[in-house]
């Protein structure tokens, strides 16, 4: 392997590292931080369009065969850059009016991001563990980045010594696959495991670690405690960083750790993922409905969403990854437009904390209250909105497999997750106005609003006409094995 | 021809959008003009439907067919047949007259109310044009949006309540059927309905999609006992909301009935034909007596709806060409005095603030015509010959008959019951003394409200006349859809 085409695979890698390093420098010495801010954009374009230049359909490796260039790596890349552009023109303001708006906050995502890309691109156990310590490193301080507030501190607290633990299970489990097979490569502990003569004991072992040590990382129920007390400490802009752009890591971590490394226990993790879909779509969606916090709420319904993610990988066939791949960009398309307008309510110093606060939307801003509408439509999953194609897929795949029960449950959960979505339309709509909607009320920040609304109206528009979208997943998918 | 079936869909959506974009520049009257005016275009484009139908055609006519989401062989198809015709153009029709009156009663957001009726017209021929089972759900749940805010935002004291618990008893039936559609859209690999007509199904099968689709729509039409979201709903909701959910939503089950739950699980129809026929009886005769013990107006209109629903029902599950036809013209029929009967509740809401049939007595001594309006209705409501109502009510009977006495038996104790709830209705509120000062001062129908009345009346009567003015156009339609039911699809 010659340095060039080294190079060419992991340019996109290379470049958000020198970009990392050079905001944090520049973040000491200049204190213009709105071009940090352009620089973190350009670097996300950049990185994007060298992405986009590698072949979908043929796997490329670097570094020893530690480092893979595909179409699961080009397809969640691309949206991970995509998604943290708008995290940070959505961030922009809310920082700036908080006088958190410093270098650091670009060069730890940018740091995040090469996390992420790491974890999308690896094929081998250590590029993937130091991946994810990457990226939880810079999570654990993006959350207690508003060192001023306690919550903060306690929620990075929390996620630190859980995410630690689970990073623990996850390791434990890679040694353990490191014994039995004797190999850190994912190809090849698959060949290996293949073999009879592997001792099924530490492999199980072996294999629920992992299966664990994935389902923390994801938030799924029954790791799902971290989940709620983050979302609801962290400023509302790390929240939506959280939220959106590491499950995309996650994803590819389940895909290349469950699918590719232990094909051959498909009938192991499959029932283990299943029975955590059910768990976390029915906890999620129940427990949401007693919530009074919006920021909570959203954490709860992230906890069923991600249950429906894992009933479409459950299945463990294409189709199911391609609907869980449907299933993912949608879903960070959604997170990003509902956290994009709490951060557009909350701007004027005063947060957007309670769901009662957004009673009277509809009366006092009715573009602001449709764009309510449409988000919380698409998250309950009711047509035209996108929302319905993701769920869509998602049963179509696991009908297809022959799990019809599995499909009913997961419908009747999305039934109880319409009801707690309803209610804030509900409160948005009907409900009189209260006194802290003059309060928040107007911000004039134009290039939020306009990012918000376009990102909104395309979950109505993109679910008029879903066919590009699963055409696209169902080709990555494809591709993968 | 092709193409007039999305402009009857497409028209209102799109003047709809307009109107909610444009509302806030224009003064409210202007508002009105336009949004009546929209209405009434809307209306207009539906009729090419009916002049145009070829009725000696049993299949479908004015088909469109463009690929939409390619990766599930999901496609943009509309088509039209002698079972869909009358219920668009009365969608079309019913929804202009909704707009038309709504000036009297709503003051605030004129212009977001009518957008909202626009829309859901829109979807609701929608409904009942596709060919395609995702294009019919996709429209079928977004036409609960317009819906779910019209009864939330311009509803009585409880709309909360009602406007959720209508949105989550549809959704909850609607979901099962999306099991139901991907089912066979995994055994046919198509999502058209045609497609599904013909897929040979084991019983057992049959029997599970009978009950998600049956889920469904008996929640829409509705059916006892998951009837109970209607009463509320009708209660709270504006009269525009009462009229459209009485007059079009409930006969969404229905259709749906006649397009999917029927031929493509006929021999569970057969297997589960007396639990079918013995809710409908129940609806029949229970819903009646529930009915005559309401003290508010717009709840006894409700419970009627539901007793009425129960013989659309009975005639389609008795499974013989003449409870079908009389099933069937006791929907559009019931759709045309529904709606009469909602908006002179309305009418009498709009004056005195008050829908307890105790606070009214001797209305017509003020308002005659008004008076002999709401007579005419209460009698075509509880089957008077001559009336609509008479058409559906005597061959549902009849086809019970052929059935089975004791069920037609059980289905003409209605014409008793109907005529005591709605007889003893129309002496409380229209006959007798004056009961007070308010009542002695009401003003008779305006000039829109006695239009809308007439035409109603008219429509009433021609159709209990002249009923061959519904079952010529179905005649073709429904002889190709009850030899579909009959063919047993076990292989």
């Amino acid at each position: 392997m010659t340095l060039s085409t080294l190079l060419t695979i992991a340019v996109p890698e290379i470049i958000i590292l020198i970009a990392a390093m050079s905001v944090l420098l520049l973040g000491v010495f200049y204190k213009n931080t709105t071009s940090l801010f352009g620089i973190t954009q350009l670097t996300l374009l950049i990185a994007a369009y060298f992405t986009a230049q590698l072949p979908i359909d043929v796997k490329l490796t670097a570094f020893n065969e530690m480092f893979i260039a595909d179409s699961l790596s080009m397809f969640l890349k691309l949206l991970s850059y995509f998604a943290l552009s708008l995290v940070l023109i959505y961030s922009r303001s809310f920082l700036q009016s908080r006088n958190l708006h410093n270098g650091e906050f670009y060069a730890l995502t940018l740091f995040a991001l090469l996390g992420i890309n790491l974890i999308i691109s690896s094929c081998h156990l250590l590029s993937l563990y130091m991946g994810l310590e990457l990226l939880s490193l810079s999570l654990y301080t993006l959350v207690a980045f508003d060192r001023n507030r306690p919550e903060a501190t306690e929620a990075a607290m929390k996620y630190f010594v859980l995410g630690a633990v689970a990073s623990g299970f996850l390791l434990y489990g890679f040694s353990m696959l490191y014994g039995i097979t004797g190999s850190l490569q994912i190809a090849e502990i698959s060949s290996r495991l293949a073999d009879a003569s592997i001792n099924p004991v530490v492999l199980s072992f072996a294999l629920v670690f992992v299966v664990v040590g994935i389902a923390f990382k994801f938030g799924a129920a029954p790791f799902q405690l971290w989940v709620p007390d983050v979302y609801q400490g962290s400023a509302t802009p790390i929240t939506m960083f959280i939220g959106s752009v590491p499950k995309f890591a996650s994803v590819a971590m389940l895909i290349r750790l469950l699918f590719q490394g232990l094909d051959h226990m498909v009938l192991d993790w499959q029932a283990m993922l299943l029975i955590m879909a059910i768990v976390s779509m029915l906890f999620g969606n129940i427990t949401a409905i007693a919530q009074t916090k919006i920021k909570r709420l959203l954490a709860y319904s992230a906890i069923s969403h991600v249950g429906f993610m894992f009933l479409g990988l459950a299945t463990g066939t294409i189709t199911g990854i391609a609907s869980a791949l449907m299933y993912i960009a949608v879903y960070v398309l959604m997170t990003l437009a509902s956290f994009g307008l709490i951060i557009h309510l909350s701007n004027q110093g005063k947060e957007l904390d309670q769901i009662t606060d957004l009673s009277g939307l509809g009366k006092h801003k009715p573009w602001c209250a449709f764009l309510l509408l449409l988000i919380f439509l698409s998250l309950a999953g009711i047509p035209p909105t996108i929302g319905f194609y993701a769920k869509f897929s998602i049963i179509q795949a696991t009908i297809q497999f022959g799990w019809i029960w599995p499909a009913v449950i997961a419908v009747m959960s999305a039934l109880i997750g319409i009801f707690y979505y309803l209610r804030i339309i509900k409160i948005a709509y009907f409900d009189e106005p209260g006194k802290n909607l003059n309060q928040i009320s107007k911000s004039s920040n134009n290039e939020l609003s306009v990012t918000l609304s376009i990102n909104t109206l395309s979950l109505l528009i993109i679910g008029l006409f879903p066919s590009s979208l699963m055409d696209i997943a169902t080709l990555t998918s494809a591709l993968i094995f | 021809m092709t193409g007039i079936l999305s402009l009857a869909i497409w028209t209102p959506i799109v003047f709809g959008i307009i109107l909610l974009l444009v509302q806030d520049k224009l003064s409210t009257t202007l508002t009105y003009r336009l949004g009546n005016l929209f209405g009434f275009i809307s209306f207009l484009v539906t009729l090419p439907l009916y002049i145009y139908f070829d009725k000696g055609f049993s299949g479908f006519q004015f088909q469109e067919i463009y690929p939409w989401i390619n990766h599930f062989s999901i496609n943009y198809h509309l088509g039209l047949d002698g079972i869909s015709l009358p219920l668009v153009l009365l969608t079309s029709f019913i929804s202009w007259l909704v707009i038309f009156i709504s000036s009297n009663s709503i003051q605030r957001a004129i212009g977001f109310y009518i957008s909202a009726f626009l829309i859901l017209s829109g979807l609701m021929i929608g409904v009942f044009l596709a060919l395609d089972a995702i294009l019919y759900y996709v429209f079928w749940e977004a036409m609960l949006i317009p819906m779910f805010l019209l009864i939330g935002i311009w509803g009585g004291p409880n709309r909360v309540y009602a406007t959720i618990k209508f949105f989550l008893y549809t959704v909850l039936g609607s979901l099962l059927m999306l099991v139901a559609f991907i089912y066979l859209y995994n055994q046919t690999a198509s999502f058209a309905i045609l497609d599904f007509y013909t897929k040979p199904l084991s019983l057992n099968i049959q029997v599970l999609i009978f009950l998600a689709f049956f889920m469904a729509f008996a929640v829409k039409i509705p059916m006892w006992p998951v009837h109970t979201w209607l009463p509320d709903a009708h209660v709270e909701a504006p009269t525009g909301g009462s009229v459209i959910l009485a007059a079009i939503m409930l006969k969404l089950g229905g259709y749906s009935f006649i397009r999917f739950a029927m031929p493509i699980s006929p021999d569970a129809l057969i297997f589960l034909k007396p639990f079918l026929i013995g809710l409908s009886l129940i609806a029949i005769v229970y819903i009646a007596f529930v009915a005559i013990v309401q003290t508010d107006i717009k709840k006894l209109i409700a419970y009627s709806s539901i007793s009425h629903m129960g013989f659309v029902t009975l005639g389609l599950f008795i499974l013989n060409p003449l409870g079908f036809e009389g099933g069937y013209v006791q929907m559009i029929s019931h759709g045309f005095i529904s709606a009469a009967l909602f908006f002179a509740i309305g009418v009498l809401y709009d004056r005195m603030h008050s829908r307890n049939i105790s606070d009214y007595r001797g209305v017509i001594n003020s308002m005659p015509i008004f008076g002999s309006f709401f007579v005419l209705f209460a009698m075509a409501n509880s089957g008077l010959p001559g009336t609509s109502g008479f058409v559906g009510e005597f061959l549902v009977i009849l086809g019970a008959m052929q059935d089975h006495f004791w069920i037609a038996f059980f289905a003409s104790l209605t014409l008793i019951f109907g005529a005591t709830y709605s007889l003893w209705l129309v002496k409380r509120i229209i006959f007798g003394e004056v009961k007070n000062k308010k009542i002695a001062a009401l003003k008779d129908l305006n000039g829109k409200e006695f239009f809308v009345m007439s035409v109603l009346a008219l429509m009433t009567l021609a159709i209990g006349i002249y009923p061959a003015l519904i079952t010529d156009i179905t005649n073709q339609s429904s002889q190709m859809m009850l030899g579909l039911i009959q063919q047993s699809k076990i292989l």
